[in-house]
């Protein structure tokens, strides 16, 4: 497997901003410095010559978990929005909403 | 300082009426009193919550009743569980002050089984650190040297411990966030097979990893704490439904006739003075009947990297939903973009944020597969290397962390240094397997040296049982005396 | 459509399924509730809260995969990661390369078969309402959010680019509809947002072009906005390519008030969704028997009930294109099992489906809650002549707002009796003689003034008149 191109600091600024993080210049050299070492690391499991392997997302294999379509009990109200920063007509309040979803 | 009282010997005097749970909650808050400001292994202490749950404890008692198998016990619990309408931080900002409006299925068990809860303790800021350091509130100082760190991220459960604040206490392990710390404080501390306990209001880090886990003094403690929150639950579709093993009854069973692996690669690159106890541990187990190996499982050694892409890329989906819409806090913006941004900005630290780009980026479209899969498929490699190892062995052995306690602050500005202390830890993790840490005595410089156990899926019965030995056979651990310079 | 250009288009209709509870949480899957009053850790994506699959939710979509002739797979599921505040978790827990439903097909009723690609199982937002006059989101000062409806299970099915126009179009929708609702998996109510359709589509100039850039277009709330719409998109792609311009992949959103669709505002274009596997949540493995039992289960679909409805009227000598449609209207209102137990219970196929496609479906509730035995007792009597068809329905009226009761007994409450064979011949004779000219040419054959001469008695009679009697008085007349 070919190992990916080494992290950029444009990289980090996208992904940033993907996340939804803001970064001051100084915090963007510092990161990016920091993630490629860590990735450098990684690059060892990059390169491997894994095919034919099987990924594992799951250690224990287990199918088939439901639950019955019955009611349980729902959250107090005034509790949930007790601890929410923005309240308005009993629903969460947020600042104006630029796009539509993605 | 006595050797504290055993949970399992104080539950059975309050459940038999000879001893108050009020008396034992006044005494813990005592030595949480005369040492938590050297310690800071609490966030929050509930003195007030707790003096309730003793009082009903008492009183359930006094009415004939019995309270449960932790009966009285005090226990304190890592502040990434959630405790229903009392503050759940994960010692970031971005939750300070957040109340759950329920609580976690470990803790709904332990309250029924007549536990006391004491505290929420500090921990690296969601879980992501190995030293406690990256908390928002100040890190949190070990035990047997103030001047060294607790281990991370469970380092305010270990610590709580260690100092006697709570006999007993319930952490999460990621990467070996029980374990490591357990070794560095010198108390037992578990991770158990993934699925054996209910992740139900553990705040995530990384899903297919996280695991919650007991610290105590001894292993038979650990053990009835395991025993007590253990079990499926049908909140969590990640719980077993197969048996969780019941290990109090197996403690005394012994070892003769099995057959213990030491891990090479584990011993690579760790201090001589913690591969000496290791090598002494095996020691005992030979002396104990046990026949003992040297076992290779070198598909270990990718474990670090997969684990540092694996975690990351979950973590930085689990923590999307700290964007201050719902709960937690809330930085002021035009937009709810421009709000999203700066409330993460302000409300993460610097390591989670390395994290979640981190992990943003291995998740990311072109890099998926080289990262994310790949790690997934070292995954199944480790465990094929680990079941090789178990048709030889019953567990394997090895040191649980590197070193002993680092200082404070030598660690925390290089990133891949930190992560090294988790080597011997992650494969568990990755496995899913169960895994111990017992203390066996000290390093060079009198701080706590921890030797780990390893075991397949769902071996926690032998592996309480090999911790039995190894702990009877462990040289003696001097008190802690909460300043720094450990003692000789 | 203008000619030389032909459209593409594929539809992805978001079906809300009718659980009794979310997708990965008991609370309530209810529409109208007060706001925030059905939550829970899990669908406000409280820290700690993890999520639980609901069996109902998966039955009900492996009914649709069924009604849709899908294979049924073994499926994960995955998490899509997006922020947006109606997304409680910040990640939508949804299927990716693995989903439940593949493959399948639905037939329009005029034969074309449109494929269906796959019927995933996903988890729906919460819902915004935006500040200001228009709520729109452009020009709100600031949002609300009900997160009732987040974690509410969906179905989402994508169909193939098979369809060519927007008849089409709105026929696999009116069709899908009503498959969703037979297969009780959906209640259909498109006003209520529980069926969301999205419409991609494209033009080439040839059938055997290759497809050309396509645009995907939201906020179609009824079938006439989805026909609408895909013709005004079309029409503007033609233009733009016409006038040498390229057409730029994006999501559009209709505008019923101007007739027109609008690019969106978004701020990434191919956005990253960094899909991985939810590892919350482990594999869902159907086995042939769950598979065989929800098939086994799974009502007539409304295809299969057309067809015996038209296979009635070919019996009685074959349907008309009139019938055809009173065939759909019956089965789209559920009221064809009542034309199949009347024509069992000898009356004629034509009169019962007549009827109840003009007369019952006037109030579809109130006909399916009809007790089917009275609905056949009401029409034998039509059938037979003890009731004119104007007695009749004003009979059903009567039955409807009672919620039942006996046919017989309340024609005899408002003194319906049959016209006596005397009055209605002397009835008939009168409109005879009243119009020589057209009788005349009744004679001659001129069969149509039988309509002419019918209705004369009928106004005479005030509706009295049974229709079939009167045709058969004139006929004796006539010789």
């Amino acid at each position: 497997m070919a190992e990916p191109a080494r992290l950029t600091r444009e990289d980090v600024a996208h992904v940033a901003a993907l996340a939804r993080l803001h970064l001051s210049e100084e915090e963007l050299d510092l990161y990016t410095g920091q993630l490629a070492q860590v990735l450098d690391h990684a690059a060892d499991v990059a390169s491997l010559d894994l095919a034919g392997v099987e990924p594992t997302a799951h250690a224990m294999a287990v199918t088939n978990v439901l639950r019955a379509d019955e009611p349980r009990p729902c959250l107090d109200r005034d509790e949930v929005l007790a601890q929410a920063p923005s309240v308005e007509d009993h629903r969460f309040r947020v600042p104006r909403i630029l796009g539509e979803a993605p | 300082m006595t050797a504290p009282r055993p949970a399992l010997e104080t539950a059975t005097m309050v459940r038999a009426g000879e001893e108050l749970a009020v008396d034992v909650l006044e005494h813990h808050l005592a030595v949480i009193d005369a040492g938590e400001e050297a310690v800071h292994a609490f966030n929050l202490v509930l003195a007030d919550a707790a003096r309730d749950q003793a009082r009903a404890v008492d009183a359930r008692v006094a009415a004939g009743e019995d309270p449960g198998p932790l009966a009285g016990v005090p226990v304190a619990l890592k502040d990434n569980l959630c405790t229903r309408g009392v503050p759940t931080t994960c010692s970031s900002r971005i939750l300070d002050g957040w109340r759950p409006p329920y609580d976690a299925t470990v803790v709904t068990r332990l309250v029924e089984a007549g536990a006391v809860v004491i505290g929420k303790t500090n921990m690296d800021e969601f879980a992501m650190g190995s030293s406690t350091e990256t908390s928002a509130f100040g890190t949190t100082r070990n035990p047997h040297d103030t001047s060294r760190v607790p281990g991370g991220s469970s380092g305010g459960s270990a610590a709580a411990v260690a100092a006697g604040f709570a006999p007993l206490a319930l952490g999460s392990d990621t990467g070996g966030s029980i374990r490591q710390p357990a070794a560095l404080c010198g108390v037992v501390g578990m991770k158990p097979t993934y699925g054996t306990v209910s992740r139900y209001g553990l705040v995530a880090f990384a899903s297919s990893l996280d695991q919650i886990g007991p610290f105590a003094h001894t292993v038979a403690d650990a053990a009835l704490l395991f025993d007590v929150i253990g079990g499926h639950d049908p909140l969590d579709s990640t719980s077993l439904h197969r048996p969780t093993p019941r290990v109090l009854t197996v403690l005394d069973d012994g070892v003769d006739g099995m057959t213990v692996g030491v891990l090479t690669e584990f011993l690579d690159g760790v201090d001589p003075d913690v591969a000496a106890r290791v090598h002494q541990a095996a020691e005992a187990l030979a002396a104990a009947g046990a026949r003992i190996e040297e076992v290779s499982v070198p598909e270990v050694a990718l474990g670090l990297s997969a684990y540092y892409l694996i975690a990351p890329g979950e973590a930085s989906s689990n923590l999307a939903r700290y964007d201050g819409v719902r709960y937690g806090l809330r930085v002021d913006a035009e937009d709810t973009v421009a709000m999203n941004t700066a409330t993460r900005s302000e409300g993460f630290g610097a390591e989670v944020k390395r994290r979640i780009m981190l992990g943003t980026y291995v998740l990311s479209a072109g890099y998926m597969d080289a990262y994310y899969n790949q790690a997934l498929k070292v995954r199944t490699r480790i465990i094929e290397g680990f079941a090789a190892a178990y048709t030889r062995c019953d567990v394997l052995l090895g040191p649980t962390a590197p070193t002993t306690a680092f200082a404070i602050g030598a660690k925390v500005d290089d990133p891949l240094t930190m992560y090294l202390s988790d080597v011997c830890t992650i494969p568990s993790n990755l496995a899913g397997h169960p895994a111990i840490s017992v203390p066996f005595g000290t390093g060079d410089a009198g701080l706590p040296v921890g030797v780990q156990l390893l075991g397949p899926a769902l071996s926690e019965g032998t592996l309480f049982q090999v911790a039995a030995v190894v702990e009877a056979a462990a040289p003696a651990l001097p008190a802690p005396r909460l300043t720094t310079g450990a003692a000789s | 459509m203008t000619s030389g250009w032909q459209m593409v288009i594929g539809l992805e209709v978001h079906c809300e399924l009718r659980t009794a509870t979310k997708l990965f949480c008991g609370c309530p899957n209810v529409f109208g509730d007060e706001p925030n009053t059905n939550v829970c850790p899990n669908c406000l994506g409280l820290p700690g809260s993890l999520p639980v699959l609901n069996q109902q939710a998966v039955e009900l979509a492996m009914a649709i995969g069924t009604a849709l002739h899908c294979e049924i797979r073994p499926s994960t599921f995955h998490r899509k990661n997006y922020f947006y505040p109606d997304q409680a978790k910040d990640y939508q827990i949804s299927q990716y390369d693995e989903p439940l439903n593949v493959d399948g097909h639905l037939d329009l009723p005029d034969g074309f078969r449109v494929g269906i690609e796959r019927a995933h199982m996903e988890e729906d937002t919460g819902k915004t309402s935006h500040s200001g006059a228009s709520g729109r989101i452009h020009g709100a000062e600031y949002s609300l959010v009900d997160y009732n409806r987040s974690g509410v299970p969906l179905v989402e099915i994508v169909s193939a680019p098979d369809m060519r126009t927007a008849d089409q179009a709105r026929a696999y929708v009116t069709e899908l509809r009503a498959i969703l609702v037979a297969s009780g998996a959906s209640d259909g109510k498109m006003e209520e947002g529980s069926m969301r359709v999205d419409a991609n589509v494209s033009v080439r100039r040839s059938a055997d072009a290759p497809f050309g850039t396509r645009c995907e277009i939201k906020n179609l709330n009824s079938v006439r906005s989805l026909g609408r719409a895909i013709e005004y998109e079309a029409q503007r792609q033609i233009a733009l390519i016409e006038s040498g311009e390229a057409v730029v992949q994006q999501t559009r959103h209709w505008d019923e008030g101007t007739g027109r669709t609008e690019a969106l505002r978004s701020k990434e274009d191919a956005y990253d969704y960094r899909y991985f596997l939810e590892p919350d949540l482990v594999p869902l493995v159907p086995d042939a028997e769950w598979i065989r039992a929800v098939g086994d289960t799974l009502g007539m679909m409304p295809a299969e009930r057309r067809a015996r409805l038209v296979a009635l009227l070919d019996e009685a000598g074959g349907a008309s294109e009139a019938q055809r449609d009173q065939v759909t209207t019956v089965v789209d209102l559920g009221l064809d099992d009542l034309v199949v137990a009347a024509v069992a219970g000898g009356v004629g196929s034509g009169l019962a489906l007549a009827r109840t496609a003009n007369e019952a479906a006037t109030d579809a509730d109130a006909a399916r809650a009809l007790d089917p035995k009275s609905y056949l007792e009401l029409l034998q009597l039509e059938a037979d002549g003890s009731l004119s068809a104007t007695q009749a329905k004003a009979v059903l009226a009567e039955l409807f707002a009672r919620g039942g009761g006996d046919p017989a007994d309340i024609a005899r409450e408002k003194g319906f009796e049959a016209m006596s064979e005397d009055s209605l011949a002397a009835t008939v004779a009168q409109a005879v003689a009243d119009h020589p000219d057209e009788w005349g040419r009744y004679r001659e054959g001129d069969d149509k003034l039988a309509g002419f001469f019918t209705g004369l008695v009928m106004k005479a009679t005030r509706g009295q008149a049974n229709g079939k009697a009167v045709a058969a008085e004139l006929a004796r007349l006539r010789g």
